[in-house]
């Protein structure tokens, strides 16, 4: 164990994780709307918003896969520390943290079966930036969107495959710094 | 205040609450987590809120826990309500629209207590409410939660008791039996009987239980600015309709949806547009019509707002 994995933690777990969850909810709910996250310290290979995000759904319950881009021992011992989840292949993965380029190709996270389509991976997908306006700009509509909604996405061809497996698919959270946004499988997109 | 007597019209029947408030002491919680729930709990229950909002109208098994409180209190809502509060929010809690029943008030102080939450009656306050059986007549914003109880989240249980069976008709969208009930309703009443629980379909994909709420209600769960969570504590459930969903109540092309509504107007606000509660007023059985939310009815009664038997209302605050 690193020592500095014993840091960087939430300092007043039930209220710090019971916010940033409201936050999440909030950003499961609309799709493509960005909220901000604070109150974790994780290595650097990962965002605040990331470590946030990890400290507040991951335990021993959560096989995690970790992306090799961020794959870091000191992550890992700060993962282990923090949440107790197992690290897991992408196949047995309930949560995924990682670059968009460490989950490709997505067929080897599971995306749940009819009966039980909740039983699918969620991917914490670190950005470079969260953005309204630029390269790959979407429009996003569905459930949770009033009229429409925009953000730029890392491979829209790819997440509209995803989509269009509804009501099975691949549901993600997408990190940028202290900023995080949701995109769901049941939303529909459509590039600029 | 008058001893209100609500006729068996108003109540659902697949319900078996009990309102026994002596034996339900919430002071044994000497020592709790913010708002009862150990963490690992809560982060369980957060789980499965995102999936259920990833999947409109799908029901999400979680493992519910037990709680100070009987089944029949609505411990899904509670489990809910208590993974998603945080210090800054302010909760009400309805009990077939009225916040002063025992239920309600004991759960608003539960929260208050274990999550040192504000409380509040006026829905355009509160940031989260818990429902038992009914949605405020205040639209909702956005930002708020509606978190329903749920006693039997299976819309199609009656039909099948079965599990195993009715999550495979969910799985292949296989609803026609619930058309043929209804279709039934139609040929043996002259129209669809079904007055509670009146079952949904949620963005064209999952047919779901809406909860006991009247029918009356049903057109509100469509594109309500609030996030609305659905917590089945017993049957272990949680299922979520996310803010603008759309959401329809089931029917027929020669027999569409009626929200049915008894005409008149609240006696005590006047209101001809909310959903009212058949009140017997003596041991001469004399009756009223009243608004079932107390909220709404007492802010439009402070607003000026008078029915034919207002001053029953004045007397009762002097
Ligand atoms: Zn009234």
């Amino acid at each position: 164990m690193q020592p500095d994995a014993l840091k960087g933690g939430f300092l007043d777990l039930p209220i710090q994780s019971a916010t940033a969850f409201r936050s999440l909810l909030q950003a499961m709910a609309q799709p493509g709307t960005i909220h901000q996250l604070a109150g974790a310290a994780p290595p650097p290979s990962i965002s605040v918003a990331a470590g946030v995000v990890l400290l507040t759904l991951c335990d021993p319950e959560t096989p995690l896969f970790v992306g090799v881009s961020v794959d870091t021992p000191d992550l890992r011992s700060w993962i282990s520390f923090h949440t107790g989840a197992p690290f897991s292949a992408a196949g047995e993965a309930v949560i995924a943290i990682g670059s968009w380029q460490d989950f490709t190709p997505l067929s080897a996270f599971p995306v749940g079966s009819a009966e039980f389509p909740d039983r699918s991976t969620t991917l914490i997908t670190e950005l470079v930036s969260l953005a309204r306006e630029g390269s790959n700009a979407c429009r996003l509509t569905g459930p949770g969107i009033q009229n429409f909604s925009t953000l730029c996405l890392p491979d829209p061809a790819l997440m509209q495959v995803n989509t269009a497996h509804f009501p099975l698919g691949l549901d993600f959270i997408l990190t940028s710094s202290s900023a995080v946004a949701a995109l769901p499988r049941s939303t529909r997109i459509e590039v600029i | 205040m008058t001893e209100q007597i609500i006729t068996p019209s108003a109540n659902d029947k697949n319900d078996t609450t009990t309102h026994n408030p002596e034996t339900h002491n919430f002071d044994a919680t000497d020592s709790y987590n913010f708002a009862y729930l150990d963490e690992q709990t809560k982060r369980m229950i957060r789980r499965a809120l995102l999936k259920a909002l990833a999947i409109p109208g799908y029901q999400v098994p979680f493992a519910s826990r037990e709680m100070p409180m009987p089944y029949g209190w609505g411990t899904g809502g509670v489990q809910v309500t208590a993974a998603c509060l945080t210090p800054d929010d302010c909760v009400k809690v309805i009990d077939q629209g009225a916040d002063d029943t025992t239920n309600a008030v004991s759960i608003r102080s539960f929260f208050a207590r274990t999550a040192g939450v504000r409380t509040t009656e006026a829905t355009d306050e509160a940031s989260l409410i818990q429902t038992r059986h009914r949605i405020p007549e205040t639209e909702l914003t956005e930002g708020q939660l509606l978190v329903y109880q749920v006693p039997i989240p299976e819309p199609l249980r009656f039909l099948e008791p079965r599990e195993t069976e009715t999550r495979k008709m969910h799985a292949l969208s296989e609803y026609g039996l619930m058309h043929v009930k209804l279709y039934e309703d139609i040929s043996q009443h002259g129209h669809i009987a079904t007055a509670y629980a009146y079952p949904v379909n949620v963005e064209g994909r999952y047919v779901m239980d809406p909860s006991p709420i009247p029918k009356f209600d049903n057109p509100k769960m469509s594109d309500c600015a609030a996030i609305q969570l659905f917590g089945a504590g017993r049957e272990q459930r949680i299922y979520a309709i996310p803010p603008y969903s759309h959401v329809k109540s089931l029917d027929f092309e020669d027999y569409p949806f009626d929200r049915l509504r008894a005409p008149g107007a609240c006696a005590l606000c006047g209101a001809d547009d909310s959903y009212l509660d058949e009140v017997i007023m003596d041991d001469q059985g004399t009756r009223m019509y009243v608004c079932s939310d107390t909220d709404y009815c007492s802010t439009r009664h402070e607003r000026g707002h008078v029915g034919d038997q207002s001053d029953l209302f004045d007397s009762e605050e002097g």
